[in-house]
């Protein structure tokens, strides 16, 4: 990135350090809302943007890390920092059946999405009935108090999650600039341009595409660990839901698949459409359900339709912020 | 457990997954000729199961003759939704396609959601509680006439896609859209006549489901997951196919309730859509292309 | 006789019942430029395919520098020395000319750094260093297929597949990449198996030429022996004469 970008950036991570500070609850909360959609659109970014994969059932990973964690916690009190690998161990061998299935099998495109979606709905009717975590009802995690900050055991107040959300968005954005242009970065978008082009050059398209599987199920698996902690409660029916891979997957889509600062802006943008209509709801006094999703059907038609690489390129371009020269497939 | 109860079970299971099947019919034309991914075609059929459902309470139009007019008005709906808002998008790449109809389906699920509310709203016909006889096996009146309506429509389409000039128009532009252009046929209005036509398959189908069911607007997504399990297992492209596929999945749904968890119905579904795609992606009746 | 570098020997492979290659065999020596040539539908490109690992042969051996690739996978036939360019070309369109020079360089360099710089020689060699930042997109017809010569060229191959790289170009620019061919075969040792209609190109380059035709292999030798062989002559009736 050129060094009008760096410097933007520079300055929006000091503010987000900074921002407790001068935040209240609310805002903190919304904000932590963003990271974590920043955080989980990154890891979906990595396979669908990177390598080219379309997964409309990443709901899976999320739900599978959240319960992995929460039920060793719940049953066994191992802590968030240890369930986290298991977490990860888990969504990682899951996202490798998947892909060794589709892969091996030769399912792509349409046909791997609809797989993706079968496995996660499999999985969420599963877990209905897996008294083990709660079933239907729901599983629970014990809230102490909030004044207390135990990392140890992730139970404190909004201030601390939120600076553990901000190192997960951090982390990952940092992670997957560094993937990114590395020899498996090229490898991925070479991969995501052109398969058969990608071979002749030498590169084993099944084992760089599941290495982006493996990456993207783990990072996931790791945003299901920091809802179950932050949350508390998990329920199969909204966690596994089909419509939480899909909110997953909408702001890497609005804003700009492939590219870093892409989930962010869309995670940024969702957010804060859905907050100002809750906003102008209460004023208004109404409570309409599925204004939300309406307008996020909108949005992504707009963006679809007429933005089709996200907003992310058009306002980078717009703002400066393009390396010099514009290199396609970066920043 | 007596034969009789299972044998019903099994007939209930056939006569509605026939309905089904002629939900996925529609999805199998649109995405056998169009080759686009119709994401929202279960919210699709869930807009039709409230129009009945208006219909009834308006006009106490029973559901069955509401298919008519239902069904025209998506035939419409559909060639408009194609021509105006999906044409652009068949050169796209696919996920383009996929997203842009999976926010149609958004937009469609919560608007209803917005009106309507959550709670599920029905029809009440008389017949609904009714049964035919013969012997100790019983045809739920409701399914059997949604099963005869769905096998009706079913035959329609085939002697319309196999006898009239349209129709071979349009399996032809699904064999070979390059060549259907080079002889002249306007293949952007035989594209928008197809997803009416599915369009107006899935109003049927929401028709007749509509009493069997309660109607939420969440049903969409569903009946979206369940159509397209049934296409790929009973084969893309094939009439027949998605009719095979339809009872079967009502066969399966209807069994495995009553053996095991109702509520793991889905389950068998969606454990055969990873069967099939893995072992047998073109269905049972569908070619391989 | 020196060994051949790469030998395919009785090689068949059909299509749904249509014989693309039938019981084609040919070779080729170290540093030599070999020219395939045929009418269209001849099974050139199938051969190609065959060779590069993108399809199995139905019968037959493939044997690369003493070792048997038939069978291996398109990036396992680049591993073992063999780059190709593609008929209709195949650029990553999303990136730079650079990048997509750069992960043909990523086969040998496996740092970044050492592949760009690689990248960017090879680059210089097809004369695209100047649209190095451009998207592949942008880039003209002749420039793409310069761009897909640099990127199977910055795979270090020993032996380079090319199909029809002369195609849509003028006179000049096909003079240039002969030119280009040629450096490449004196300072890396590099084979070169061409699949052209550029009969100008063919001619000029060519140390051995092999016919095809209807899947067939009608004739094989020097430019000269060809020309004057009848079967070809025959089958060649009315193209364009050097």
């Amino acid at each position: 990135m050129n060094r009008r970008a760096a410097i933007l950036l520079g300055v929006l991570l000091a503010a987000l350090l900074v921002l407790p500070v001068i935040a209240n609850d609310y805002l903190l909360s919304v904000v932590i809302l963003i990271l974590f959609f920043a955080f989980s659109g990154q890891a979906w970014n990595v396979m669908m943007g990177f390598a080219g994969q379309l997964s409309l059932g990443h709901s899976l990973y999320v739900g599978v890390g959240a319960y992995a964690a929460a039920a060793i916690y719940v049953h066994y009190g191992i802590g968030p920092w240890a369930g986290i690998w298991l977490a990860m161990l888990v969504c990682v061998l899951l996202g490798s059946v998947i892909g060794f299935l589709a892969f091996r099998f030769g399912i792509s495109g349409v046909y791997f999405a609809l797989l993706t979606i079968a496995f996660a709905e499999f999985t969420r009717i599963g877990f209905d009935h897996l008294d083990w975590v709660g079933g239907s009802g729901g599983f629970f995690l014990p809230v102490v108090r909030r004044d207390v900050n135990d990392l140890l055991n992730l139970r404190g107040s909004p201030v601390m999650f939120y600076y553990v959300a901000l190192a997960l968005a951090g982390g990952a954005f940092a992670f997957c600039a560094w993937l990114l242009r590395s020899r498996v970065g090229y490898y991925w978008q070479a991969i995501r341009e052109d398969q058969d082009a990608a071979q002749s050059l030498g590169i084993n398209t099944f084992r760089y595409k599941m290495f982006a599987i493996a990456i993207s199920s783990a990072m996931t698996g790791v945003s299901g660990v920091f809802f179950a902690f932050y949350y508390n409660n998990l329920f199969p029916e909204q966690i596994f839901h089909i419509s939480r891979s899909i909110e997953l997957i909408l702001g890497p889509i609005i804003g700009g698949l492939g590219t870093l600062f892409g989930p962010v802006l869309g995670a940024v943008v969702l957010t804060l459409l859905a907050e100002s209509i809750t906003e102008v709801m209460s004023v208004l006094g109404l409570e309409i359900p599925g204004v939300k999703q309406v307008f996020y059907g909108l949005c992504l038609l707009v963006v679809v339709m007429f933005l089709p690489n996200g907003i992310w390129p058009t306002l980078a371009r717009r703002l400066g912020l393009e390396r010099e020269g514009g290199r396609g497939g970066h920043g | 457990m007596p034969p009789e109860l299972i044998a019903n079970v099994i007939i209930a299971g056939v006569l509605t997954g026939l309905v089904y099947g002629l939900m996925a019919v529609g999805l199998s034309v649109i995405f056998g000729v169009v080759r686009v991914v119709n994401f929202a075609h279960g919210e699709m059929m869930t807009v039709a199961m409230y129009a009945t459902v208006m219909l009834f309470a308006a006009w106490k139009l029973d559901p069955m003759l509401a298919a008519v007019p239902v069904a025209i008005a998506f035939f419409g709906f559909g060639y408009v939704l194609q021509a105006g808002l999906v044409n652009p998008f068949i050169t796209r790449p696919e996920h383009s396609q996929f997203m842009l109809l999976v926010a149609v389906a958004m937009i469609m699920v919560n608007a209803l959601l917005m009106v309507f509310g959550p709670d599920a709203l029905n029809v009440q016909v008389d017949y609904q509680l009714e049964s035919f006889a013969i012997g100790p096996i019983l045809f739920d009146k409701a399914r059997a006439y949604g099963a005869s309506a769905a096998l009706a429509t079913s035959a329609l389409l085939f002697a319309f896609f196999k006898f009239s000039r349209t129709g071979k128009a349009i399996r032809a532009c699904a064999d070979n859209n390059l060549g259907a252009k080079v002889v002249g046929l306007d293949v952007k209005h035989l594209y928008a006549l197809t997803f009416g036509i599915g369009a107006a398959c899935v109003a049927v189908a929401g028709c007749m489901i509509v009493l069997l069911v309660d109607v939420t607007p969440v049903l969409g997504p569903s009946y979206t997951l369940l159509a397209f399990v049934i296409v790929i297992v009973g084969g893309l492209g094939s009439m027949p196919g998605a009719l095979l596929g339809g009872v079967l999945i009502g066969l399966s749904e209807a069994l495995a309730g009553l053996f095991f968890n109702p509520s793991a119905k889905s389950m068998f579904s969606f454990a055969l859509l990873i069967l099939v795609l893995l072992f047998r992606p073109q269905g049972l009746l569908g070619r391989r292309s | 006789m020196a060994e051949a570098q790469l030998a395919v020997r009785s090689v068949s492979k059909s299509f749904r019942g249509l014989r693309a290659v039938s019981n084609v065999s040919f070779e080729v020596r170290a540093g030599h430029i070999a020219a395939l040539i045929g009418p269209n539908g001849a099974g050139k490109t199938t051969c190609f395919n065959v060779i590069a690992g993108a399809f199995a042969p139905d019968s037959g051996e493939i044997w690369f520098e003493g070792r048997r690739i038939d069978g291996m996978r398109p990036d396992q036939i680049c591993l073992a020395g063999i780059g190709r360019t593609f008929q209709l070309v195949k650029p990553f369109a999303g990136l730079s000319v650079l990048d997509n020079v750069i992960v043909g360089a990523l086969r040998h360099n496996k740092r970044v750094s050492d592949a760009r710089r690689k990248a960017l020689t090879v680059l210089g060699r097809l004369g695209l260093e100047e649209k190095r930042d451009q998207p592949a997109a942008a880039l003209t017809l002749p420039d793409r297929k310069r761009l897909e010569v640099a990127r199977a060229l910055a795979t270090e191959p020993r032996l380079l597949l090319l199909d029809e790289v002369m195609a849509g170009l003028r006179p000049t620019e096909t003079d240039q990449m002969v030119a280009v061919f040629r450096r490449l075969i004196e300072e890396h040792g590099i084979t070169i198996v061409l699949i052209e209609h550029v009969m100008r190109a063919v001619m000029a380059l060519s140390d051995e030429i092999h016919v095809l035709h209807h899947g067939e292999l009608i004739a094989s030798g020097s430019p000269d022996e060809v020309v004057r062989n009848p079967a070809v002559l025959d089958c060649y009736l009315g193209e364009e004469a050097v």
